[in-house]
């Protein structure tokens, strides 16, 4: 097992090899070489190893959209803040959804108001909660990458075999690699290099980002969270870079398989299908959602409380969106730590902790 | 979201599909619906939204304890 000297001692290592080839890569482009991360745990573990700004002479490390409640679309917000008003609803998620703004409100606001807002670590408490109270109607946010969302999907079949009526799902789930071909494809990013969300990976395999490589030509490298899993991603990018190569390589080994998890993913299957999706800074991204299947409509609160709520803008002057993109840093949104802070954020890559916004603040925010 | 925390198993109920599992010395029971692989006491569960989504190696399940449990300090 590796002691914690050990541990700073690989990453001092690693840090001292990446070093050289960033600066050989950054010759070799005319500019500093671009890396993402598209995953909120990648962010915090990167702001709070403190490797971004070690690297930034060198290096252009930037976040996508990685984190779930980030991404997700105001009217989408919107929506769900309107089915906590439904009679008899009892509004179940997870905590980091809770204080999002939506247009005119936010579930916390409505919470203090009198609905019905409970907070789960895992969607199944939420079942055992609908079961308890049969009289109310539990809605879970389906908020979430793959890697969530195979524990909704086992709510739902456990509500179902449990013969429970009063148990739904509202999905805003979102698929990682139709985003990633949305942020390759964009002109003015310029990635060079992806960093594979490993946990996502767990479930979709790290065939399932091979496209990167053999479709748009840039390396990609699936990475674990500690600081030195991240060190040795970031050298395998800069070595393709370098040597003109892209390929998908699995640097998360003890966890990620080539083909994933076959359960999670067959689950998923069973209750879900693909569908249109919109995100947050992005717009429609075709087949990036998903949705419940029609065998499962019971299940599915956008079918059993129906709401509807106007089209809506983002909160003005929130940047959020170009964040998401990786088009700008947080602290070159005009609300930055001014307007918009953890205390009182404005948009939700302020309020999420894996927000780029939140881990800028808390770990690399210099005086403003 | 897609925060994954390493769990030591502790006892494990093949039949009913959970395990009980150690993380920063607390105990918590969890589904194994997802998992293929054989566990046993003493392996490591990367554990996300009350499920494990992967079986891990011991080697490194430790370090990643200690990167989790210095995040939820700051908190």
């Amino acid at each position: 097992m590796l002691s914690k000297a050990q541990e700073t001692d690989a990453a001092r290592q690693a840090l001292a090899r990446l070093l050289p080839l960033a600066e050989e890569a950054a010759r070799r482009l005319g500019r500093r070489a671009v890396l993402m991360e598209v995953c909120g745990t990648h962010t915090m573990a990167i702001a709070r190893s403190g490797i971004k700004s070690l690297l930034a002479g060198s290096l252009d490390l930037r976040s996508g959209p990685g984190c779930p409640v980030c991404v997700t679309e105001q009217r989408d917000i919107d929506k769900i803040i309107a089915m906590a008003g439904q009679p008899g609803v009892v509004i179940a998620t997870f905590g980091d959804m809770l204080r999002v703004p939506g247009t005119k409100t936010s579930l916390e606001v409505e919470r203090a108001r009198g609905a019905r807002v409970e907070i789960f670590y895992s969607p199944m408490e939420a079942v055992e909660f609908a079961a308890r109270h049969p009289q109310k109607e539990v809605v879970f946010l389906g908020v979430g990458f793959e890697t969530t969302t195979p524990a909704l999907a086992l709510s739902i079949a456990a509500a179902k075999s449990r013969g429970l009526t009063n148990y739904s799902v509202f999905s805003v789930h979102k698929l990682v690699p139709p985003v990633m071909r949305a942020l390759l494809s964009d002109p003015d990013l310029n990635i060079d290099g992806l960093l594979l969300p490993g946990h996502v990976c767990t479930i979709t395999g790290r065939k399932a980002f091979d496209f990167v490589s053999a479709e748009y030509r840039a390396p990609a490298v699936v990475a674990g969270f500690e600081p030195v899993d991240i060190l040795e991603a970031i050298y395998a990018l800069l070595k393709q870079i370098t040597a003109g190569q892209a390929r998908t390589l699995n640097g998360y080994a003890r966890l990620v398989r080539e083909e994933g998890n076959r359960k999670a993913k067959e689950i998923m299957a069973e209750i879900f299908e693909p569908t249109g999706a919109a995100w947050r800074g992005f717009g429609e991204i075709a087949q990036s959602g998903l949705t419940i299947r029609k065998s499962y409509a019971d299940y599915d609160a956008a079918v059993r409380f129906p709401v509807e709520v106007p089209e809506a803008l983002p909160p003005k002057g929130c940047a959020c969106g170009e964040v998401l993109k990786g088009k700008i840093t947080a602290d070159k949104c005009k609300l930055f730590g001014r307007v918009c802070t953890p205390s009182s954020p404005v948009g939700p890559c302020m309020v999420s902790l894996e927000g780029a916004c939140a881990a800028y603040y808390q770990y690399e925010r210099h005086e403003v | 979201m897609c925060l994954g925390i390493p769990g030591k198993v502790v006892s494990l109920n093949q039949a009913e599909q959970w395990a009980v599992v150690e993380s920063f010395g607390v105990r918590k029971k969890i589904g194994i619906d997802l998992i293929d692989e054989e566990i046993a006491p003493g392996d490591y569960l990367m554990v996300h939204a009350g499920y494990a989504i992967g079986k891990i190696d011991q080697m490194d399940a430790q370090v990643t304890l200690e990167m989790w449990e210095e995040i939820l300090d700051a908190e």
